[in-house]
């Protein structure tokens, strides 16, 4: 009865796979009917051999692939039957040509069952957890119903999820029984030999006797294990019959010989079909059992790495030339794999990529297009009455005249190219309705991106600016978001093609938009460098000519010089003033303001009043990129489109001012007075007389040691710290005595680039290269290089450089110095590849959470991860340093 | 073997753990509009509520010390499993 029932159920589903077939088949003569559903559910199963059989479409009976005319052989793997691959050829189930028969299924006989290697671990379990005898399952009778009810109840409360893991627990109680509840027949050891192995006591279990054994389990007992029946039959985890993929699946291709190049899928179905010829005729001949057992063995290889080639312990099927083949699960599996090569990631139409180079006359939020690219990529434009002559133009200009256009879509969706011979027809033809793809000009929306794209400021939308030249151009101050420099990096970029695209890449990823960071508050968006050593030196006491600074406003981009006093001589900070809105106030520290005072130095606390800069100096602390205050508050007060215009005529102004001054960095600039050098020379010597001193303590066994550390290690503490102290020592020196009026000075002393180390290092003494948080102790038998005598404990022969960068250093210094740089290149090196890693998992497991309305944060089930955002609620790009300033609000309002 | 004296929910540095009663756990649900199966959840056996007594569907209320926000609540529901 149970028999018949199930016999009904599949035929029954059968009938509804047939038609799902047969639709299709439809489906592809209709041409494109669309049909819109929701999917409520998807249900997995395996396919029963039944299923296999009525499904295919032909019986795969040879290896051979063609014969002598090079046509497909009928029952061979290229059977027509199977799908077209050929041009002109038709195919035999569906009767449509290439590209429009999507491929049929076909099937072997296997001469005897074979495990299937994706399911050992569940046959695994349903052996052990199932009489051997009587096929049921290890729980005596009357608690069966009552596990049943248990499971469905968690299943109702707390998901599938749930079920799996209460059903993994009851299935590891099951395998330490080792007798039936039932028929009391006693259990025999199974275990599993892998990869497709079983053995019973030591025993080999050939296919064959598993399959019965699983044929034996009743199908409620199934259900227990999660597998529901109509769906899934023990049994069918042993194949009887192998389905074969279509051709347009592996499809073959012809090499410029002319000779046939199959896909790794045939040769490994070949191989397959092969043996299983081959085991048939044995087996039909009577052959002896050890025969048809290896052949048997030879078979269940072919048919595990048909479906996976990487399997631990086997050898992985190869190539004549060695390379291993690429089967079922290499194809879905990783990185090259169907998922993430395929589905999560795509090729795109309408981008381009090239080197990028800086030019700062271009806006923020522009992007410098070369000319070639902008003939190559098209925005479609849609023809309607009033834009109909305006198109026409590009049409007559036609593909190579910049500004033309490449083709015109009809109305029915065929696109026509225009040449020199068609543009006269096209201009004809055009009316109405029609779709010109005319070039990229000034002002058209693009996005720009430079990988890795950690960020969502790491694809930003741009207006395209056609340039000469072949590199893309950006604005450097939009580096900073990128993470881009100029030294060879590539940049993306693309265009949208429909309107709703353009829209969202305006409203939701112009550069305006990101300018502050959603991370600490700040725009990410500033000054560098030059720019930013300009401001200072402008803003320092320096006078210009009136002619000189309208000049200078001018090339900024600022037409209104009534901001400008009228005097013959203005000073910088009026200049830089011109530029600013004149209702702007603004009070903040400059680099140079000591902050340990209550008050600082009118000379340098930056205050802006009434749109005039009237004390202090701009450097990082005001322009600056993800430094900057003074742009924050421009931004709250103005909003993202001033700031951003206003923040490219800051930039301007700095390098047009360099410009027209000159701004170079000369090694006189590393020139200390006499005394300042007595001075370091003394200070090294003293430090180096006191790690002398520590040695001799340290030989005599007198150093006082520090608790929990050995003399060695106390003594090692104590050398660095003498050392450190020295160098920090010379470090104050060079600053003290240093020409504040220099232009490497200044650089440092605006932020723009470089610190009083680096300064320290160039003129004094470069000081201690560490390994690991030590000074270097490797190298030879108890010394670092041979130059020095064993166990010499001194701070030169363990890595003290004593010389600066301009003296020079000794070879031995330069040696000890060099060590350092190659660990910490090997460091970046092997940091980036983990660190992205790292990150890859966190964006996954972090991809859905979002910040509801009721400021939760949830997942996409909706399950709460925080109360409240952050803790605290706050949106930090919204806020200053994380808290919300109501006090500057209300005194705003 | 001797019980260790040392009790990990008494410790400095674990946040308080309070279990809240059932017309709280009401109030919670309905301040956020969902059901027991949206909130975060916590293990029976957890070392911070052993003294609590929880049983699974109750709601633990967890008081902590927040670098942004001072003190921050969060809610967890007793699970086993």
């Amino acid at each position: 009865m149970a028999e018949e029932d199930k016999q009904q159920k599949t035929e029954q589903e059968l009938e509804v796979i047939k038609q799902a077939i047969e639709g299709k088949v439809e489906r592809v003569e209709q041409e494109e009917q669309h049909i819109y559903k929701q999917v409520r559910s998807i249900a997995f199963s395996i396919l029963s051999p039944k299923m296999v059989k009525k499904m295919a479409s032909a019986k795969i009976v040879t290896p051979e692939l063609y014969d002598k005319e090079g046509y497909p052989v009928d029952g061979g793997l290229m059977d027509i039957r199977l799908g077209v691959i050929d041009p002109g050829l038709r195919c035999k189930t569906c009767g449509s040509k290439l590209k429009e028969c999507i491929g049929h299924f076909g099937y072997i006989e296997l001469a005897r069952p074979i495990i299937h290697v994706k399911f050992v671990n569940i046959v695994m379990t349903l052996l052990k957890c199932t009489c051997r005898e009587c096929g049921r399952i290890l729980i005596p009778d009357n608690k069966i119903s009552k596990i049943r009810e248990n499971l469905d109840q968690i299943e109702k409360e707390s998901g599938i999820e749930e079920r799996r893991q209460k059903v993994k627990e009851i299935i590891a109680g099951l395998k330490t029984t080792n007798k039936c509840p039932l028929c009391k027949a006693k259990q025999k050891k199974i275990s599993l030999e892998k990869p497709t192995t079983f053995l019973e006591d030591e025993k080999r279990l050939s296919p064959i006797e598993i399959r019965a054994r699983l044929e034996k389990i009743p199908d409620s007992d199934c259900e227990i294990f999660g597998l529901k029946v109509p769906h899934v039959r023990p049994e069918w985890m042993v194949l009887t019959v192998l389905p074969i993929p279509p051709v347009t699946m592996r499809p073959s291709i012809t090499l410029e010989s002319g000779e046939r190049s199959e896909d790794d899928l045939t040769h490994k179905l070949g191989d397959i079909v092969r043996i299983n010829q081959r085991l048939f005729e044995n087996i039909n001949a009577g052959a002896p059992e050890i025969i048809v057992e290896d052949l048997w063995d030879l078979l269940q290889y072919h048919v595990t790495t048909f479906f996976d080639n990487n399997i631990a312990q086997l050898p992985p099927a190869r190539h004549r030339s060695g390379q291993p083949l690429k089967t079922l699960t290499e194809r879905i599996k990783s990185k090259e794999g169907r998922i993430r090569h395929n589905l999560a990631g795509k090729r795109t139409n309408f981008s381009a990529r090239t080197v990028i180079s800086p030019d700062p006359m271009l806006e923020l939020f522009e992007v410098g297009v070369p000319s070639i690219i902008a003939t190559k990529l098209t925005v479609p434009e849609r023809v309607n009455e009033w834009n109909i002559q305006y198109l026409k133009t590009f049409v007559e200009k036609g593909p190579d005249k910049y500004p033309g256009a490449n083709y015109i879509i009809r109305p029915d969706g065929k696109k026509k190219k225009i040449t020199d011979e068609t543009k006269e027809a096209s201009l004809e033809e055009l009316q109405p309705g029609y779709i010109v793809e005319r070039h990229l000009m000034d002002g058209d929306i693009s996005i720009f991106n430079r990988q890795p794209s950690l960020h969502r400021m790491s694809m930003m939308c741009h207006r395209v600016k056609v340039l000469p030249g072949k590199t893309l151009r950006l604005n450097p101050a939009v580096c900073t978001p990128y993470n881009a420099d100029f030294d060879g990096d590539e940049m993306n970029f693309h265009v949208p093609q429909t309107e709703e695209a353009r829209a969202e890449a305006e409203i939701l990823m112009e550069v305006q938009t990101q300018l502050i960071s959603l991370r600490y508050g700040l725009s990410i968006i500033g000054c560098t460098q030059d720019a930013i050593s300009g401001n200072y030196v402008l803003t320092k006491n320096v006078s210009v000519k009136r002619e000189d600074a309208i000049d200078l406003i001018g090339a900024v981009g600022v037409a209104d010089f009534s901001k400008l006093p009228r005097k013959a001589i203005v000073t910088g900070r009026e200049v830089f003033s011109a530029l600013l809105p004149d209702d702007f106030n603004y009070s903040g520290h400059s680099r140079l303001c000591d902050r340990s005072k209550d008050k600082c130095d009118k000379e340098f606390h930056v205050v802006i009043d009434n749109g005039k800069l009237l004390s202090g100096v701009m450097d990082r602390n005001s322009i600056g990129e993800e430094s900057g205050l003074m742009l924050r508050s421009i931004h709250q007060k103005y909003g993202k489109d001033f700031s951003i215009e206003l923040l490219g005529r800051i930039f301007r102004l700095g390098i047009e001012f360099l410009l027209r001054t000159g701004f170079t960095s000369a090694l006189s600039d590393t020139d200390l007075p006499e005394p300042a050098k007595q001075k370091i020379l003394e200070d090294l010597d003293i430090a180096r007389k006191d790690v002398g001193i520590l040695i001799q303590q340290f030989k005599e066994a007198k150093l006082e040691v520090f608790p929990g550390k050995t003399m060695q290690e106390t003594l090692e503490l104590k050398i660095l710290e003498v050392l450190n102290k020295a160098r920090n020592e010379t470090g104050r020196t060079v600053a003290n005595f240093a020409d504040k009026r220099t232009n490497t000075m200044i650089m440092a002393e605006s932020g723009a680039r470089g610190n009083l180390l680096n300064l320290a290092q160039m003129a004094a003494c470069v000081g201690q290269q560490a390994l690991r948080g030590k000074r270097i102790e490797k190298g030879y038998e108890q010394r670092t290089i041979s130059h020095f005598k064993k166990n010499d404990l001194s701070s030169e022969a363990h890595g003290f450089i004593s010389n600066g960068f301009k003296t020079g250093l000794t070879p031995s210094e330069f040696f000890f110095g060099s060590m350092t740089g190659r660990d910490s290149l090997m460091d970046t090196a092997l940091r980036t590849p983990k660190s992205g890693y790292l990150y890859r998992r966190l964006a996954n497991a972090m991809q859905d959470l979002k910040v509801e309305y009721d400021n939760t944060v949830r997942d996409a089930s909706k399950k709460i991860i925080q109360f409240e955002y952050g803790e605290d609620g706050i949106d930090v790009s919204k806020s200053e340093n994380g808290v919300i300033n109501v006090k500057r609000i209300i005194n705003s309002v | 073997m001797k019980k260790p004296k040392f009790k990990v929910d008494k410790h400095i540095l674990t946040p308080k753990h309070i279990k809240i009663s059932e017309r709280e756990k009401l109030q919670l649900l309905e301040k956020y509009n969902i059901t027991s199966k949206e909130l975060p959840k916590i293990l029976k056996t957890d070392s911070a509520i052993k003294e609590l007594e929880a049983k699974p569907g109750d709601v633990i209320k967890i008081i902590r010390k927040s670098p942004t926000a001072g003190v921050s609540l969060f809610y967890r529901m007793v699970s086993d499993v």
